[in-house]
């Protein structure tokens, strides 16, 4: 059982799993971090930024993709954890003759297709006129200004993926719910469970008869709207993949949402705006929920909330519609009936309005000072380019990062000077340190296994001890591009026996409910299912070819000897020894099992647990004596 | 015992026999005991048993082996006891498994062992315990037995049984006692681990306190020592507090115990390689050090411990007998030491140190303990590098989104504690230049605070900037940074809060905020034509419209204070002022906010008649004029404003305590409308007579009709009249006395049985 480890960002995961005779992909996150070299996109052209010395406008955004460490056409199958850990599918989907099926939940998937239609409508309504990739040149890029010349493996990096191609990855996937189980080729059996970190999020059982892998992705045991984890189902695991823990473990969600209001509160009643660059799905419907009980008390209820997202209008729709993958309390909502987030009753008012991008009605509809969801996080393209354009010049202003993806100070850094707030309130629900011990405590499973950094402090807080995976035995760490042996063996099979072959043994009790039978049968294996059939019945041999061959492949039944069993009593077999006439015996205790010396006879007995060995001199006679005298005390079948 | 109670009582003990009709309450048990002790104080309990022989049917019945509830059992114990006080006749029962029963067991033990040495004959028992009673020669060979015993509780029983004796008892036999046991209770120091720890904790200080027992220095130190030293480190934290708070001890075992006491802290800072100028400040008290991994092994033992000793440092730390010197500088470096751990800022140098990082970060539980100690720590003074850090440490917790709200408050008080601590600059009494640089970068964290979604932050910063306009709101610098933030606005908004425990806060802190004249004016730029409501006018419309009591009264305190203070707001026209609050408040159905209304209505009566207040001995001399020359002319004021409507009214109030304070104010207005000698005038009879008339109805519940504006005239001979002093000792009396009395009680045990009786009917 091997591991290939194909990204090294543990939040965004991309490892391969070959088990039995299935290779499995657990996960294709896209690490957008690469986009941060490049210089925002402007909706509008700016002069600020074209006008900069020595940067140019020409290259399409590009985002980094993975070694190749492994065929990915062989492939069988991906599972998907969550819409974050899928951004990648169609690189994979159609790039590397792929030809296999993914598995996501419902949620998972129509989320997942919001989240690249975003991406994709972001990058493609600001087309360029020309592009270049010269400057991939190891030569070129040395030659480049930092940070540019210090980016690893640019060539990896990708343009974006077009919508055709996203349709087209999508088509691949087959919708599962949790704890349906799937069979995969008869030889594993996959099954997803609820992670509770977002909608339809799951984390996988992989398991054969005998063997069972937990892999757990974005997890979170915080009560927010998505169904809670289901941690019970991951006990008895032979091994589990831990990824996706929180990116900001010494940040508490609580606090942050806290300091979120707080400063978003502040900057409003003077009178500015507030800018929140986010992902159109997730933790937005908690920020919402939060706001929505929050404003009232905060004299916040004239103020204008906008999300601007291509997509804002699905996510806010599909988000109530996914009852079943909800939280208990949302999903009892359902009955009342009531629209389980209470976004709808923000839209209702009128307190919350959407848009699908700052063109059209928008313009005609905003009114300051309000507040803004808009994406992308990175700040290098989406609406929020604009507004940070827009705002940035005024110290009234405040920009408030919530999403942990991305260096907030990078993301800044084409803007400054900047005078507006910036505030980083990083809200990451994913599991923290203290939870990971609590599960791990909790499950059990026999070995860990998990990406380098969480098996150490984070470096800029090294003596943070609690900041790291504690358990027994120690986690073992993978890093990008390596490939791990996983710690276990598989020891068993199951095999079936067919009904008539059943029938025909003669069980015999060699103790108190231990029976024994020998099997003569034929071992069929297809589909990876093993079943024991009757061995054809002997014919008589009437000579010709096939028969004859066929006759060879009857097992020879008749030359069995009798099998073996039980353990021999030293002390009663000396006695035996000397009743027949032995003398001057002495026995050594071993390591494994006794030594039985005949001083006179010059002969050895080795009695050990699985093995007796008769030792002596050319001597058959004494020899068949011995071997008699041992097989007393053993019982045959 | 009256005849009705005692027909009564045979009932109730068949109801108490029967363990299938349960009593539901046991406070219905505590309050017949209280009734049964008051009967036995007065008179006989002999008489009491020979004219109720139920009583002694029931306590024989409760001895008899059967399924009685602990409850009744233990009732009956503790009624033998009180009895035996002074029969000296019955039976105890120990080692029941109720904890209840026990516990009265073993008070019953001590009593008979008490009494049976006190005995009339006797005088002084002998100093052997040879020549002691029988009855006391099988107690104490019964504890003796206990000590010995394997079973730990019955050691504990044991244990508990002279705890108690030691505690109650100063007489020279307990000495002879002592004497003989403490061999016994020294052998249970050898057991590891000790037996009964905290029950033998228990004793040892008792024994420590007694005076007869510490003065025979029979090896009760060595004793304590030993007992110090052999205890775990969490058994030996109360030991060691018990030991540094006795009044005469000596000095070496002080030491050891304040050193036992100071070495979880040692620990902390050994860990976190602290200067090496605390660790031998704290180290030289004597103890041997111990590592961190035996001291704080597990994160439960860690912060359990850490919690402990911080709580018990902080008790120790104002009283008179603590050690001395008091090591200061150390403590207060422990204390951030721990403060920084839990929040992660701190960064240990050792593996120990890691390992108690990890321990620590977030726990809630330790930074209370800890901000609480550092808030007490306030009361002396550090070297001013460690003040330095203090504030900082503060400042990081006030700061970080991820204090939680307990801590939170915490951390507001401890900072108020150091401001106020804080040096003051010489000759003026503004904060010092190290404060006020602290308050500039509190300030901006203190809006945040305000506007946070969770309510407890939004109070507790509210009640933290009261209390720093209460003690610096005159000083320039504080106002100039004061004005300068978005606070006082923003406190202003908070009028408005959904939590009325917020809106109190506001009102509380936005009347601080008028009074030092530190209150935004509108009309700002941004504000075109805001004509912002007075604050006056806000605060009556909160008084008369607020759903909550807590809010109304926050108003009603902060007009008295204003009133006192002779706000500006009020002193313009303050006869319509106090007019308009007490017809609100009289309207109030919160008591407390009646009851401050009558508070007003005294400093306003206080003020009118030009008599310095004596209820309010620090309050600001009022602006008075000259004293009126007429008593009509004295009361006038106080007639138009309709104040003897409202005490009248108030006199009557189905609240006892808002009657007691109306009362008070009519005899201290009668009182002062004497010292204007006779009555003046007397043609207004009728009038009196049909106030009275009003008067009566409003006692009897009629509090409909009021009573329109009264001539002063009137109100003297009303006044006059009345049966105030009556009407005072009536009030003294609980208002509940009816409710109070054996008979109620009596008949409220029986209902309540036949109650459930019927409830269980209904279930059929």
């Amino acid at each position: 059982m091997k591991l290939y480890c194909l990204s090294g960002h543990p939040t965004l995961p991309c490892n391969v799993l070959k088990f039995k005779s299935t290779t499995i992909m657990l996960d294709c996150g896209l690490d957008m971090t690469s986009t941060l070299n490049f210089l925002p996109l402007p909706l509008v052209q700016s002069p600020r930024l074209s006008n900069l010395p020595g940067w140019s406008l020409k290259d399409g955004n590009a985002f980094l993709d993975k070694t190749e460490l492994i065929d990915l056409s062989t492939v069988d199958v991906i599972l998907i954890s969550n819409y974050h850990c899928m951004m990648a599918l169609p690189y994979i989907t159609e790039h590397t003759g792929f030809t296999g099926t993914v598995y996501a939940t419902e949620p998972t998937v129509q989320i997942g297709r919001l989240l690249m239609e975003e991406l994709v409508n972001f990058i493609e309504r600001v087309p360029k006129a020309q592009s270049a990739s010269l400057w991939k040149n190891k030569d070129i890029q040395r030659l480049l200004p930092s940070p540019l010349k210090d980016a690893v493996e640019v060539s990896t990096w990708r343009r974006c993926y077009t919508m055709q191609e996203v349709n087209s990855a999508l088509s691949k996937i087959q919708l599962v719910g949790y704890s349906q189980k799937i069979e995969l080729f008869g030889a594993v059996q996959v099954t997803p469970l609820s992670s509770g970190y977002a909608l339809g999020s799951s984390n996988w059982i992989i398991q054969s008869h005998y063997e069972k892998v937990s892999y757990v992705s974005g997890s979170s045991l915080l009560t927010t709207h998505p169904q809670p984890m289901d941690q019970a189902s991951l006990k008895n695991s032979d091994v589990l993949v831990l990824t996706g823990l929180t990116q900001i473990p010494t940040a508490n969600p609580d606090g942050m949402v806290g300091e979120f209001c707080s400063n978003l509160a502040l900057t409003v009643r003077n009178g500015g705006n507030v800018l929140v660059p986010c992902y159109p799905s997730g933790v937005i419907y908690d920020l919402l929920e939060c706001l929505y009980q929050y404003i009232d008390s905060a004299g916040l209820s004239n103020i204008p909330f906008y999300f601007i997202s291509p997509v804002a209008n699905s996510s806010l729709e599909f988000s109530q519609i996914f009852a079943e993958w909800l939280c208990h309390n949302k999903q009892t909502k359902v009955y009342l009936p009531e629209p389980p987030f209470p976004h709808a009753e923000l839209i209702q008012t009128n307190k919350l309005k959407h848009y699908p991008s700052l063109h059209g009605d928008f313009s005609s509809d905003f009114r300051q000072p309000c507040v803004v969801f808009t994406g992308h996080p990175s700040l290098r393209f989406g609406d929020v380019v604009h507004f940070m354009e827009l705002w940035g010049k005024s110290s009234l202003n405040t920009v408030i990062f919530t999403e942990p993806d991305f260096s907030y100070l990078e993301a800044l850094a084409p803007y400054q000077p900047l005078a507006m707030k910036c505030i980083y309130c990083p809200i990451d629900t994913r599991l923290n340190f203290i939870q990971v011990s609590k599960l791990l405590k909790e499950v059990q499973p026999l070995h860990v296994v998990c990406p380098e950094q969480y098996t150490q402090p984070p470096p800029a807080q090294s003596h943070r001890m609690d900041l790291m995976i504690d358990c027994q035995p120690p986690a073992m760490s993978y890093r990008r591009a390596e490939v791990l042996a996983l710690p276990f063996k598989r020891r068993y099979e199951k095999i079936e026996i067919m009904p008539e072959l059943a029938d025909s043994l003669v069980p015999m009790e060699i103790k108190p409910g231990i029976s024994l039978a020998t099997v003569s049968a034929v071992l069929h294996t297809k589909d990876n299912k093993h079943v024991l059939q009757p061995p054809p019945r002997p014919t008589q041999p009437t000579g010709g070819k096939k028969r004859k061959r066929a006759s060879d492949d009857i097992p020879d039944c008749k030359v069995l000897k009798p099998l073996l069993s039980g353990s021999i009593p030293v002390e009663q077999f000396v006695q035996a020894l000397e009743k027949h006439g032995f003398s001057d015996i002495k026995v050594e205790d071993t390591a494994k099992g006794h030594i039985v010396l005949l001083q006179e006879a010059e002969t050895l007995i080795q009695i050990e647990e699985d093995s007796t060995h008769i030792i002596c001199d050319n001597d058959e006679m004494l020899r068949v004596r011995l071997r008699d005298l041992v097989l007393k005390f053993l019982q045959k079948f | 015992m009256d005849p009705e109670c005692s027909q009564l009582l045979p009932a109730l003990c068949s109801v108490l026999a029967d363990p299938r009709q349960p009593v539901a309450d046991d406070t219905c048990l505590e309050k017949l005991l209280d009734w049964f002790k008051t009967i036995t104080e007065a008179g006989s309990s002999l008489l009491l048993l020979q004219e109720n022989p139920c009583l002694l049917g029931l306590l024989c019945h409760v001895l008899k082996p059967q399924d009685l509830s602990p409850r009744v059992l233990s009732f009956s114990l503790r009624l033998a006891g009180m009895l035996a006080a002074q029969e000296d006749c019955f039976q105890y029962l120990q080692g029941d498994s109720s904890l209840f029963v026990a516990s009265a067991a073993g008070q019953l033990l001590v009593h008979i062992l008490g009494l049976s040495l006190q005995g009339p004959a006797e005088g002084h028992p002998g100093l052997q315990t040879g020549d002691w009673p029988v009855c006391a020669q099988k107690i104490v060979s019964h504890i003796e037995e206990s000590l010995r015993s394997a079973a730990t509780p019955q050691i504990t029983q044991a244990l508990n049984v002279l705890t108690t004796t030691f505690g109650h008892c100063h007489d020279p036999w307990t000495q002879v006692l002592w004497g003989r046991l403490s061999p016994l209770v020294a052998c249970l120091l050898e057991k590891d681990p000790v037996p009964a720890a905290h029950s033998l904790v228990d004793l040892l200080l008792s024994v420590a306190r007694s005076p007869v027992l510490s003065s025979s220095s029979s090896g009760l130190w060595e004793t304590l020592a030993q007992t110090l030293s052999h205890l775990s480190p969490t058994q030996a934290g109360p030991l060691a507090l018990g030991i540094l708070k006795l009044q005469e001890c000596p000095q070496v075992l002080r030491a050891q115990a304040f050193a036992v006491l100071l070495q979880p802290l040692t620990c902390v800072l050994e860990a976190t390689a602290q200067a090496p100028g605390l660790l031998d400040s704290l180290d030289g008290t004597g103890g041997a050090s111990v590592t961190v991994d035996t001291l704080l092994p597990s994160k439960a033992a860690c912060v359990g411990l850490l919690c402990r000793t911080l709580a018990h440092l902080e008790l120790l730390q104002p009283l008179p007998q603590r050690p001395s010197p008091w090591p200061q500088a150390p403590l207060l470096g422990a204390t951030v030491t721990i403060l920084r751990l839990c929040s992660g800022s701190a960064t240990p140098t050792s593996d120990a140190g890691g390992h108690l990082c990890a321990f620590l970060v977030g726990c809630v539980r330790v930074q209370r303990a800890a901000l609480d100690f550092l808030g007490t720590l306030s009361q002396g003074t550090g070297p001013r590098e460690l003040v330095t850090q203090v504030f900082a440490v503060l400042l990081e917790y006030l700061t970080s989104p991820d204090s939680s709200p307990t801590v939170l408050k915490k951390a507001f008080q401890a900072t108020f504690r150091w401001l106020q601590s804080s040096p003051e600059t010489p000759g003026c009494s503004d904060l010092d230049p190290h404060a006020h640089l602290f308050l500039r970068e509190l300030l901006p964290v203190l809006p945040k605070r305000l506007c946070s979604p969770c309510w407890e932050v939004r109070d507790s910063g509210l009640e933290f900037l009261t209390q720093m306009i209460g003690r610096w709101g005159g000083q320039a610098g504080f106002r100039r940074a004061l004005l300068a933030s978005e606070v006082p606005e923003l406190t202003e908004q908070l009028l408005r809060d959904p939590e009325s425990y917020v809106r109190a806060s506001a009102v509380a802190a936005m009347g601080q905020l008028s009074s030092q004249g530190l209150r935004v004016t509108p009309a700002s730029p941004e504000h075109p034509g805001g004509q912002q409501k007075s604050l006056l006018a806000e605060l009556l419309h909160i008084l008369s419209t607020d759903s909550e009591g807590f809010p109304r009264r926050a108003v009603m305190h902060v007009f008295t204070q204003w009133l006192r203070d002779g706000h500006a707001d009020v002193a313009g026209d303050t006869e319509r002022f106090v007019a308009r609050v007490l017809q609100v408040a009289s309207q109030d159905l919160d008591w407390e906010v009646r009851a401050q209304g009558l508070e007003l209505a005294l400093v306003f009566l206080e003020q009118t008649l030009g008599r310095p207040s004596s209820h309010c001995p620090y309050a600001v001399t009022p602006p008075v004029a000259a004293p009126p020359s007429s008593l009509a002319q004295a009361l006038r004021p106080l007639c138009r404003v309709q104040l003897f409507e409202f005490a009248f009214r108030a006199l009557f109030d189905c609240d006892r305590p808002v009657a007691q304070k109306s009362c008070d104010l009519l005899l201290f207005l009668r009182a002062q409308t004497a010292s204007y000698g006779g009555p003046q005038g007397s043609g207004s009879v009728p009038e009196v007579a049909s106030v009275e008339a009003a008067l009566q109805r409003w006692q009897a519940g009629d509090q409909g009709q009021p009573l329109g504006y009264l001539e002063p005239e009137v109100v003297v001979a009303v006044l006059r009249s009345m049966d105030l002093e009556g009407l005072r000792g009536a009030l003294a009396e609980s208002s509940d006395r009816v409710e109070k009395s054996p008979q109620s009680l009596l008949q409220d045990v029986l209902a309540t049985v036949g109650a459930l009786g019927e409830d269980e009917a209904d279930c059929y």
